[in-house]
């Protein structure tokens, strides 16, 4: 199979074998022991023991290594004591001084093994054989044997009353812990209910309709003084300011239109001097859609970047949210004050299984959703 | 070797424990077991190393962070959040944070391991996955692997959701917003998690107890199971001189193993206490308490989560509303991206072990590892796999991605949309490919030798570059390779001559299996062709060893 039909002689002397691609790693040991200078007699086939210089050179290095390692050691435990914590500034130098000392012990001894394994220790390629991980066929056949046998000195084979009772022993032993868990979670069941409410529904303790105040200060909001087309606020509702299950579902962000820019799709009633409330949580997993965009009026989630638009009863314009946020029905009260005047009509938030086409239904009524 | 009596600080010792236990026989057989050597064996370590970083650091920070949603005013010493309302949870991790000693390098080791961790069991995956090291006695093993994945993935949204900061509270509400989106038990499964609805006060000291108990008994035991297995079977061997299928050649565990990995565990912490020092991460300060109606633009999850984040964003809005208005309503905008692409992911790789050998038929035991280029198919379907996933994870930071190059946000998600499909088609297609042109390559070099880069003049006149043989170690890894196997009967359709296909492969799914089975098996290039056009060409190869028939013969 030689390629050579001209009579040429091979350079071997001048040529050195060239290596393509990575050199497999038996190119470094002693599979290729001929190519080598096995520099001390072997022993053991398969170990090439260094030479003692390489070996009194590695100890030298490695014993530097493990000096360092353990002066940076010391180091740590100094630091600890040294640099005290209590502030962002005082944090950061005890944390450098820590993990600066701990990282460069921890590296220097990896350094000094390693110096260890490659200059002072062989060079191995021992080899060893395997075995198919099957058993041999007596085993198995004793094993066999032994099985069955052992099935029929239990009497679990032949009977059939003992097996079943104890099958029917163990059953409601492995339910029990399923049986336990059922605290988990809240003693009614009406989930599905719980999530169509906010508490926008709920009047206040004085019977008033609830206001709707600025989240992070809690001031309610006066419509007259709400009065910058193209201003937004995160709302909250009055009295459930720092109740994060209420503001999971209640939060709502707040936009003030100029009146002609209010589109078909806002209920224009709920728009009391063009100020329109939309739950700020969105419809795809409920993160906050918290961004939003005066001039096109979009609203933006910033976890999947759903987009609604405002001007257009929050409709879905671009993302994976698959519904509008849901308007909140609002008005000013007698105070000039902005407050809810019922709950959403629709859930807010992540859609679930037994929410059914909410819209739909309160459209068939006649409503706006 | 002689080597003189045991001294007697390790005989007593020894022999106290060999007498009652007996652990002499044991080492008999162990202390000199046999690992072979190759860089690619190192990534799962990386992952192991990780892992027992992750309990050392972990088991520090419990001392001191309190798992409780109750409330508190924080008095602590970062003076930016003093007098805020916060949960116990986030005031206790500012607190390990700033006034505990070493309390913000264990936290930032621990989240630093947590990423080493998944991202070493992802390349050692990969690697156990191109090389085919996962057949036949492997498969448990595969098994256990694909199962410790995916519980890192959850070991880390645990982990991820404890602190109680805004970012980890945006986590927890889309974990929250695809748990109740599950068809019949999504609220079910919501309202048990939390207490109640969302968020609750109980979810934190749940996921505590998950995240510190549960899941790392499980990932403990597994990996104990991993280690026992590896060791039983004997770790595998790339191909090379001398390795053989009944062999495994390289240093002994003790003492150069043992050392070696030692080391390994050494630069493993090392560099995690690197990155603990000098890179920061998840600084929680930053971000302020969980609430649900905040959120930072910007936020995004460890990388690991970064997939399902990228699914997400990329699904198209779409939700069924099953029997009218009455219920049965099924968000494909979120289960469709919440389930598919893991169940893809993580169950193609389940199986793939079983459907490969259903396909090639080989139930043979395999301790030589293939090179990638010589399974065209498998190494197509792996990268295809990396497309894909790739993909998800890059547009999980499409909004990054709009911002960095200034493109349209809405484009990134337009094009991801076409990309998912089409990206691992390409991926497929531009892999085989290679993988055949790199087979090709070395049947040239197997058939011509390579160019020495010494030119010579006949006495024709002519020139002519002179080829050597290539390194005996390359040849032998070049020489390895062995045709992918077809399942008896789908190369003809009369294995027996006797006019009549078998019997298994004449129902459909025989049919297809035998199709299948020829596609993706038998000799693409074998190593022989490089001589097909050899005369053509001024080669010379040396006499020898190349002399002998090709393996593939």
């Amino acid at each position: 199979m030689t390629d050579n039909n001209h009579d040429i002689e091979q350079p071997e002397e001048r040529v050195p074998r060239r290596v393509i691609g990575t050199p497999s790693p038996a190119a470094g040991n002693s599979l290729l022991g001929a190519e080598e200078p096995a520099t001390e007699e072997v022993d053991v086939p398969g170990v090439v023991l260094q030479d003692e210089r390489t070996a009194k050179k590695g100890e030298k290095f490695a014993a530097l290594l493990f000096v360092i390692a353990f002066l940076s050691g010391l180091g740590f435990i100094v630091s600890y004591v040294v640099f005290q914590v209590g502030d962002v500034e005082k944090t950061q130098v005890s944390n450098l001084a820590l993990g600066g000392t701990l990282t460069l012990t921890l590296l220097a001894l990896a350094a000094g093994i390693v110096v260890w394994v490659r200059l002072i220790m062989p060079k191995y390629s021992l080899v060893q054989e395997r075995h198919p991980m099957v058993s041999d066929p007596e085993a198995r056949e004793y094993v066999g044997e032994t099985f069955l046998q052992g099935a029929k000195e239990s009497g679990i084979t032949k009977r059939p009353l003992l097996r079943r009772t104890l099958l029917i022993a163990a059953a409601p032993l492995g339910v029990a812990p399923l049986v336990l868990l059922r605290d988990l979670g809240p003693p009614h069941t009406n989930f599905p209910s719980k999530l169509r409410h906010t508490v926008w529904g709920e009047k206040t303790k004085d019977g008033k309709p609830r206001k709707l105040v600025v989240e992070g200060t809690g001031a309610p909001i006066r419509a007259a003084d709400f009065n910058s087309p193209g201003g937004i606020l995160s709302v909250v509702p009055e009295g459930f300011e720092h109740d994060l299950n209420a503001l999971a579902k209640a939060t709502l962000i707040l936009i003030k239109f100029r009146p002609e820019e209010i589109k078909s799709g806002t209920n224009k009633n709920w728009a009391p001097n063009s100020i329109v409330a939309y739950s700020k949580i969105c419809t795809h997993v409920g993160c906050p859609a918290a961004l939003y965009e005066q001039t096109t009026h979009h609203i933006l989630c910033p976890c999947h970047q759903s987009t609604f638009d405002a001007a257009d009863g929050a409709k879905v314009i671009f993302g994976p949210a698959a519904r509008p946020l849901p308007q909140l029905p609002i008005a000013v009260d007698s105070e000039g004050y902005l407050v809810a005047t019922a709950d959403f009509a629709v859930p807010v938030g992540p859609s679930f299984w037994e929410r059914g086409d909410a819209e739909a239904e309160v459209r068939e009524k006649g409503g706006h959703a | 070797m002689s080597t003189g009596p045991v001294p007697k600080p390790i005989a007593g010792p020894s022999n106290f424990i060999d007498e009652r236990i007996g652990a002499g026989t044991f080492l008999k057989r162990n202390l000199r077991k046999v690992f072979p050597d190759h860089w690619s064996f190192l990534l799962g370590e990386i992952a192991l190393y990780s892992f027992i970083i992750l309990l050392l650091t972990g088991t520090f920070l419990t001392f001191f962070f309190k798992p409780s949603m109750g409330h508190t005013v924080y008095e602590g010493s970062y003076d930016a959040l003093k007098g805020v309302t916060m949960s116990e949870a986030y005031a206790s991790s500012l607190h390990i944070s700033f006034d505990i000693r070493g309390g913000l390098l264990m936290r930032q080791m621990h989240h630093w391991a947590a990423l080493l961790f998944t991202a070493g069991m992802m390349v050692h995956a990969l690697r156990v996955f191109f090389t085919g090291a996962y057949r036949k006695p492997r498969e448990l093993n595969w098994l256990i692997g694909v199962l410790l994945l995916t519980l890192a993935l959850l070991e880390g949204l645990t982990g991820y959701s404890l602190p109680d900061d805004l970012l980890s509270g945006a986590g927890l509400r889309i974990t929250e917003g695809v748990a109740i989106s599950l068809p019949l038990v999504g609220t079910w499964i919501t309202f048990f998690l939390f207490g109640g609805e969302y968020p609750g006060e109980d979810v934190i000291s749940r996921f505590y107890s998950l995240h510190i108990l549960l899941i790392p008994g499980i990932l403990l035991a597994l990996i104990t199971a991993h280690m026992i297995l590896m060791w039983v079977q004997k770790h595998t061997q790339m191909p090379g001189k001398g390795r053989t299928n009944e062999n495994v050649v390289g240093a002994p565990f003790y003492p150069a193993f043992m050392a070696k990995a030692g080391a390994y565990f050494m630069f493993t912490f090392g560099v995690i206490a690197l990155l603990g020092t000098f890179a920061q991460i998840n600084p929680i300060w930053l971000f302020g308490p969980y609430n649900p109606a905040n959120i930072s633009a910007g936020s995004q999850p460890d990388f690991y989560m970064g997939f399902l984040e990228g699914a997400l964003r990329l699904m198209p809005a779409w939700e069924i509303n099953l029997f009218g208005g009455s219920g049965g309503t099924l968000p494909m905008n979120v289960l469709i991206p919440a389930l598919v692409p893991m169940g893809i992911i993580m169950t193609g790789l389940a199986l793939y072990p079983f459907l490969e050998q259903w396909v090639t038929g080989d139930r043979r035991e395999h301790h030589v590892v293939d090179r990638p280029r010589n399974n065209p198919h498998r190494t197509s379907i792996g990268m295809s796999a990396i497309t894909f996933y790739g993909l998800l994870w890059l547009l999980g930071a499409n909004d990054e991605i709009a911002a960095f190059f200034s493109v349209s946000l809405n484009w990134t998600t337009y094009v991801g949309r076409v990309l998912i499909f089409v990206g691992p088609f390409l991926a497929y297609v531009i892999t085989y490919r290679t993988c055949l042109g790199l087979q090709r390559k070395d049947a040239d070099i197997i058939g011509h030798g390579v160019e020495s880069g010494v030119i010579k003049r006949l006495p024709s006149g002519e020139y002519i570059e002179v080829h050597v043989p290539p390194h005996p170690a390359i040849e032998a890894l070049m020489r390895d390779k062995k045709p992918v196997p077809i399942i008896a009967g789908a190369d003809s359709d009369d294995p027996d001559g006797d006019g009549i296909p078998s019997k298994g492969m004449r129902s459909p799914l025989g049919k297809l299996r035998a199709k299948m089975s020829k596609a993706y098996g038998g000799e693409k290039i074998a190593l022989t062709d490089g001589h097909a056009h050899g005369h053509e060409e001024h080669a010379a190869v040396g006499s020898g060893e190349d002399d002998k028939p090709s393996l593939t013969h």
